[in-house]
């Protein structure tokens, strides 16, 4: 475990909070203004914000706002991914929704909305500043009263945090997205910054109107409730705020809106930067002398898989430094002094090859479970696989906490895995995970890629047999499906393993007939299939979620190859050529393969604007586009020299291909 | 410095460039007798396409590999921004509408007009004219850089492909595509080509193993952008893996990551929009001239640039030498050439980072000012303000478009062609003009990125002609990276004979 490196982690996030709050004041002091602003008064207003700004209750409510801000990088920090879960069907992102996780996630967000709330409205003043006043009764009493305008914006505060929370589930809002054009933090996040003042308007209009037609139904009970609680009256001579007349009301819309903006922005600015802090390309040393370092160094860090964010900045800084500095090339290259090993080169050309198989066995397996039409090739492709990738299927729970050695990279099932400590999962999440998540499988599609499961990696720590068996599954799919008007499950679900081999007794028979029948009935009900019907697409980007990796590993080598054929002084490259061209040829071959099937090679469609970055949607693209230049990186730099290296004839055809551009 | 004092005469009307052979230029004097020449001293030379929109005949084969082709017309009036905003509110109300209307909705108008009036005060890259509408009918080039493809965009915005290798001829159209003004096919990759049209960035992919004709729309990603249009020049990084789009009316740089469709807007204070982009060909540096008399170099490292304020006017072309380290420009308004030296140019062992200090100022490299020549016919004026530059890959042989003057019948457009050597000093010396035929003005030209024998540069001409000149010679430098090592044939003739059953392109029946 790379302790020092793992630190930088935490350095660059605290940098990135420490930014966001510095960031504050002034932003404050924007909405201030905003807030009170009247056409009639400019001077007027001006004055009186800057005396309101510098008045004790502004400060205190900057420093509540500073807390604010700090728990929001807490969270930042604490939810952060840089592999995207993906749901593949409506059930699954019910099922994240509704984890524990996401739960105390949700209910910190809504209560920091009331806090910002709170601060909004004692700065925006008048009407808004106090919970209470007093009112007379008609019959001459005072009393304390429910000021509903300070209640209302209590409770905005509340619902746009909430709703920020769940969009940054189904937004993938936590992912933490590598760029391909380097910049410096500043200009990048100047760059940002309209877009989030964009994003946080518009995203502020929508939660402020859904807002505003729950209160006008439902604003009743928390009215009631904070009167009972706090011993406070309604002003009956006061028209009601859950009204139509009451909520037509444009300046209490539009501080409303202004507040919700405030609150995003801030938010949004605390996750801006902190994606920007923690992306920053980080130099890791090629080889060290001293060998407390070692650890340290890109070799080591690259094999390391926890933490996964270091593993990516390790790859990110392998891709740039074989395209940009001969130096650190040169140390690549080079031999160890006492044994003259090129141990920096095999290390990082193994990491980078096995990734890049894992990735060929992952996109094999699917291939293998899913025909083009979504049904199940036969039973003997799917047996061949058993003998050979599974070992301990029936492992239960010593499966569930040990690595199993094929994976060399897991993508954490679900949003909930923090990529710091990827520890075991708790099997909750187990039946709303990616993939597996679908029930809607025949038993004897189950049978046939219960091995092949095994050895796909996106099930993760996550998918156990252990842990399936607890959550059987209930029912699957026939072909009336279709005859429902629901399209037909797509790539057919990778379900779960049955390992228990006991002889099927009559009474299991008719059970298992019963739950037949269970199934048939559940799944012509609409509500049903419209839960557990796969997401188009959705598994194609679970598949390439982490191929963020592999992009650079495909870049870092073929980089390196390409340097090596002038920089090479050992021909420390030469003995791998002929493992990695087949590699990359055996990728090329699988990932066409995916790109045939339905779904695969559909655009999705651009989302407008919102923080959670689309990228992983469209990683499978990247990754084809270079896999292929890479390929064509490696054929123009060598040219007829490649005839030298010993392939298959299959692969030498395939290579033929790219040498004379014709793929 | 070099300048036109130095070069052989311009060739007498009716006599073409053929082509460069033991270090002279070849010349043929017309169509009729060339294809006997052509087959007994270099097959290149005459081999090309003729885009005719005079000829109302469809493909029609003439000999040596002529193929003429209709097209209709399409003539774009050259306006400026303001131009077309006045245009637009020059508009004269129908009589039934109330007088008070019309002359209010009049003010309006009169006050739109005046305050459109300051943009061009404002904003210099707004007045830009869209120089690239020009009257010849193709439009865009682009070899492929590996392989002896290439692509042609015409003036009714499709774009044909060309392919020695196959019998078909895709032709790209799409809804999108209008006003076509760049096509660059991406480096390291077989079917991708970048198209810059009026509203977005086409990439087109098309398959080199497909028969279709008519590659479907749906094989064209679109990158777009709000407020970047119009689209006039991209560049693909020599990696293949970005490509930066510019447009005069947008003052920021999009570098687009093509499969994700994503953009980066590359923005800095000053000068205006982005007339041209030109990537070096080590992949360190972008060019980018802006429209007044400022421009640009972007390091591609982390994305920084350095400022270049010229003197006298906006610079106007810019080329790289292969190895990145050298740039030379011209600008508007003045007769020669400058160069700039980087000196980080990657592969120089010892500096681990690319942030080293550039230089300092430009230094004038040739002077192309207005010489007379006499010939045959009277004397002839060459010189003057230059159009474009190219250089050849293997940085041996730079080719300057003049622009000439097109009233005046002695000073025609033409193409000067120098030696160049950059070890181990930075030389520049006379190699010849390059002459189309007679009321043919060169237009556009391109160097073909992989030649094997020497230099092949591709010219566009006005007539819609497009020819090859090649240049024969065996390069004075190290082999180019990624060029074939292998020595040329020593003897010209032998080389001749043995290119003689290569052809370039296919001869078009249809």
């Amino acid at each position: 475990m790379a302790d020092c490196s793992a630190q930088v982690i935490c350095w660059r996030a605290a940098a990135s909070i420490a930014w966001a709050v510095l960031l504050l004041p002034p932003v404050t002091a924007v909405f201030v203004i905003l807030s009170r602003f009247s056409l009639l008064h400019p001077i007027h207003t001006i004055s009186e914000c800057f005396s309101l700004l510098t008045s004790a209750g502004a400060i205190f409510s900057l420093i509540l706002l500073c807390g604010v801000i700090l728990m929001v990088g807490f969270l930042n920090l604490e939810y952060y991914t840089v592999i995207p879960t993906i749901a593949c069907s409506k059930i699954a992102l019910l099922g994240q929704l509704l984890h524990p996780r996401q739960f105390v996630n949700s209910s910190a967000h809504c209560i920091m909305g009331i806090i910002v709330a709170w601060c909004c409205a004692v700065t925006i003043g008048g009407r808004y500043e106090t919970i209470g006043y007093p009112c007379t009764h008609s019959d001459g009493s005072t009393h304390m009263c429910l000021n509903e305008y300070h209640l209302i914006l209590l409770l905005a505060g509340a619902f746009v945090g909430f709703s920020h929370s769940l969009l940054g589930v189904i937004h993938n809002m936590n992912f933490v997205s590598f760029h391909t054009v380097q910049q410096y933090k500043y200009l990048r996040f100047k760059g940002s910054l309209p877009l989030v003042v964009k994003c946080s308007a518009t995203q502020a209009l929508y939660s402020v109107r859904n807002y505003v037609v729950v209160y006008f139904f439902l604003g009743y009970i928390p009215k009631a409730w904070i009167c009972k609680t706090l011993n406070l009256h309604l002003n009956s001579s006061i028209h009601p705020l859950d009204s139509i007349a009451g909520l037509l009301d444009l300046s209490l819309l539009y501080h409303l809106w202004i507040s919700a903006t405030f609150l995003l922005f801030t938010w949004y600015i605390t996750l801006l930067l902190f994606r920007i802090f923690v992306t920053e390309v980080y130099n890791f040393p090629v080889q060290s002398s001293f060998t407390e370092e070692a650890h340290q160094c890109l070799p080591k860090v690259l094999t390391d898989k926890e933490p996964m964010i270091l593993k990516f900045l390790a790859l990110q800084d392998l891709a740039l430094l074989s395209q940009h500095s001969p130096s650190r090339r040169c140390e690549v290259f080079s031999l160890s002094q006492p044994g003259g090993h090129p141990h920096n080169w095999n290390a990082i050309s193994r990491e980078c090859l096995s990734l890049l198989a894992d990735l060929t066995q992952r996109l094999v397996a699917y291939h293998d479970t899913v025909a083009t039409n979504g049904r199940a090739k036969s039973l003997s492709t799917g047996s061949e696989r058993k003998t050979s990738s599974e070992t301990s299927v029936t492992s239960g729970t010593e499966d569930l906490m040990s690595p199993r050695p094929t994976l060399m990279m897991k993508t954490p099932a679900s949003v909930f895995a923090r990529s710091i400590v990827g520890g075991p999962q708790s099997p909750l999440t187990a039946p709303f995970t990616p993939d597996l998540d679908s029930p809607f499988a025949s038993p004897s599609l189950r049978r046939l890629t219960a091995p092949v499961e095994q050895c796909s990696p996106w099930h993760g720590t996550v998918q156990s047999p252990h842990v399936m068996r607890r959550v059987p599954k209930l029912w699957s799919t026939s072909t009336d499906s279709q005859a429902n008007g629901s399209p037909p499950p797509s790539p057919a679900s990778v379900a779960s393993p049955q390992q228990q081999t006991s002889k099927p007794s009559l009474l299991a028979q008719f059970l298992q007939n019963r739950k037949e029948q269970v199934k048939h009935f559940l799944a012509k009900r609409v509500l049903i299939m419209y839960l557990f019907n796969k997401l188009p697409e959705a598994s194609s980007q679970a598949l390439f979620a982490d191929s963020q990796a592999h992009i650079w590993a495909l870049e870092g080598i073929s980089y390196l190859i390409q340097a090596s054929f002038s920089e090479d002084q050992f021909g420390v490259v030469q003995t791998a050529l002929p493992s990695i061209l087949s590699c990359m040829l055996v990728l090329q071959e699988a990932v066409d393969r995916h790109f045939k099937l339905p779904h695969a090679s559909s655009k999705p469609l651009r989302s407008a604007s919102s923080m959670g970055d689309p990228t992983y949607k469209t990683l499978r693209f990247a990754l084809r586009a270079t896999l292929k230049t890479a390929i064509y990186r490696i054929t123009t730099t060598f040219g007829d020299h490649l005839n030298a290296v010993q392939m298959s004839a299959e692969h030498r055809k395939r290579l033929q291909q790219f040498v004379e551009y014709k793929d | 410095m070099c300048s036109l004092a130095l070069f052989p005469a311009p060739l007498p009307d009716g006599q073409t460039t053929l082509c460069e052979s033991n270090n002279e230029l070849l010349s043929g004097s017309d169509a009729e007798e060339r294809p006997k020449q052509v087959r007994s001293t270099q097959p290149q030379a005459s081999l090309g396409l003729w885009f005719d929109r005079t000829a109302d005949r469809n493909y029609q084969l003439t000999y040596g590999g002529y193929v003429q082709h209709h097209n209709p017309i399409l003539l774009f009036k050259k306006a400026s921004y303001p131009e077309l905003i006045c245009n637009n509110s020059a508009v004269s109300f129908p009589p039934a509408v109330p007088k008070c209307l019309s002359v209010s909705s009049g003010c309006t108008l009169a006050l739109l007009q005046w305050v459109s009036s300051f943009h061009g005060s404002l904003f210099p890259h707004l007045t830009v004219s869209y120089f690239f509408l020009s009257d010849c009918v193709v439009r865009a080039f682009a070899w492929h850089p590996h392989t002896d493809k290439f692509a042609v965009a015409l003036l009714d915005d499709s774009i044909k492909i060309y392919n020695p290798k196959s019998a078909t001829t895709p032709t790209l159209k799409h809804r999108l595509q209008r006003s076509v003004a760049a096509v660059q096919w991406k480096p390291l990759c077989a079917s991708a080509l970048a198209v810059a049209c009026q509203n977005c960035v086409l990439v087109w992919h098309v398959d080199p193993c497909s028969l279709s004709t008519r590659p479907s729309s749906g094989c064209a990603q679109v990158l777009s952008h709000p407020g970047h249009s119009p689209v006039t020049s991209i560049a693909w990084s020599p990696s293949g893996s970005l490509l930066a789009s510019a447009s005069p009316m947008d003052t920021a740089v999009m570098v687009w990551d093509v499969a994700a469709e994503s953009c980066v807007p590359l923005q800095r204070v000053g000068g205006g929009g982005v007339t041209f982009l030109s990537w070096s060909p080590d992949g360190s540096h972008v060019l980018a001239p802006t429209p007044s008399a400022l421009f640009r170099v972007w390091e591609t490292r982390m994305w920084t640039c350095e400022r270049w304020p010229c003197v006298k006017g906006r610079c106007q072309s810019g080329c790289w030498s292969p190895d990145g380290s050298r740039l030379l420009f011209t600008v508007q308004g003045e007769t020669v050439i400058y160069a700039l030296t980087f000196t980080d140019a990657p592969g120089s062992p010892g500096i681990s980072t690319g942030t080293s200090k550039g230089p300092q100022a430009a230094a004038v490299v040739a002077d192309l000012s207005e010489t007379s020549f006499n010939t045959a016919h009277g004397d002839v004026i060459v010189g003057g303000e230059i159009q474009s530059l190219a250089w050849d890959p293997r940085g041996e042989r730079l080719a300057v478009l003049l622009k000439g003057d097109p009233q005046a019948a002695d000073r025609p457009a033409i193409i000067a062609v120098f030696k160049t050597r950059t070890n181990p000093v930075f030389e520049l010396l006379p190699c010849g003009f390059v002459q189309g035929e007679a009321d043919a003005e060169p237009r556009l030209m391109q160097f073909h990125p992989s030649f094997q024998h020497g230099a092949l540069l591709t010219v566009c001409w006005s007539s819609g002609r497009i020819t090859h000149v090649p240049f024969y010679f065996l390069s004075a430098g190290v082999p180019h990276f990624g060029l074939s090592g292998s020595p040329l044939l020593p003897r010209p003739q032998e080389r001749c004979s043995a290119l003689a059953n290569q052809s370039l392109f296919t001869e078009m029946i249809s």
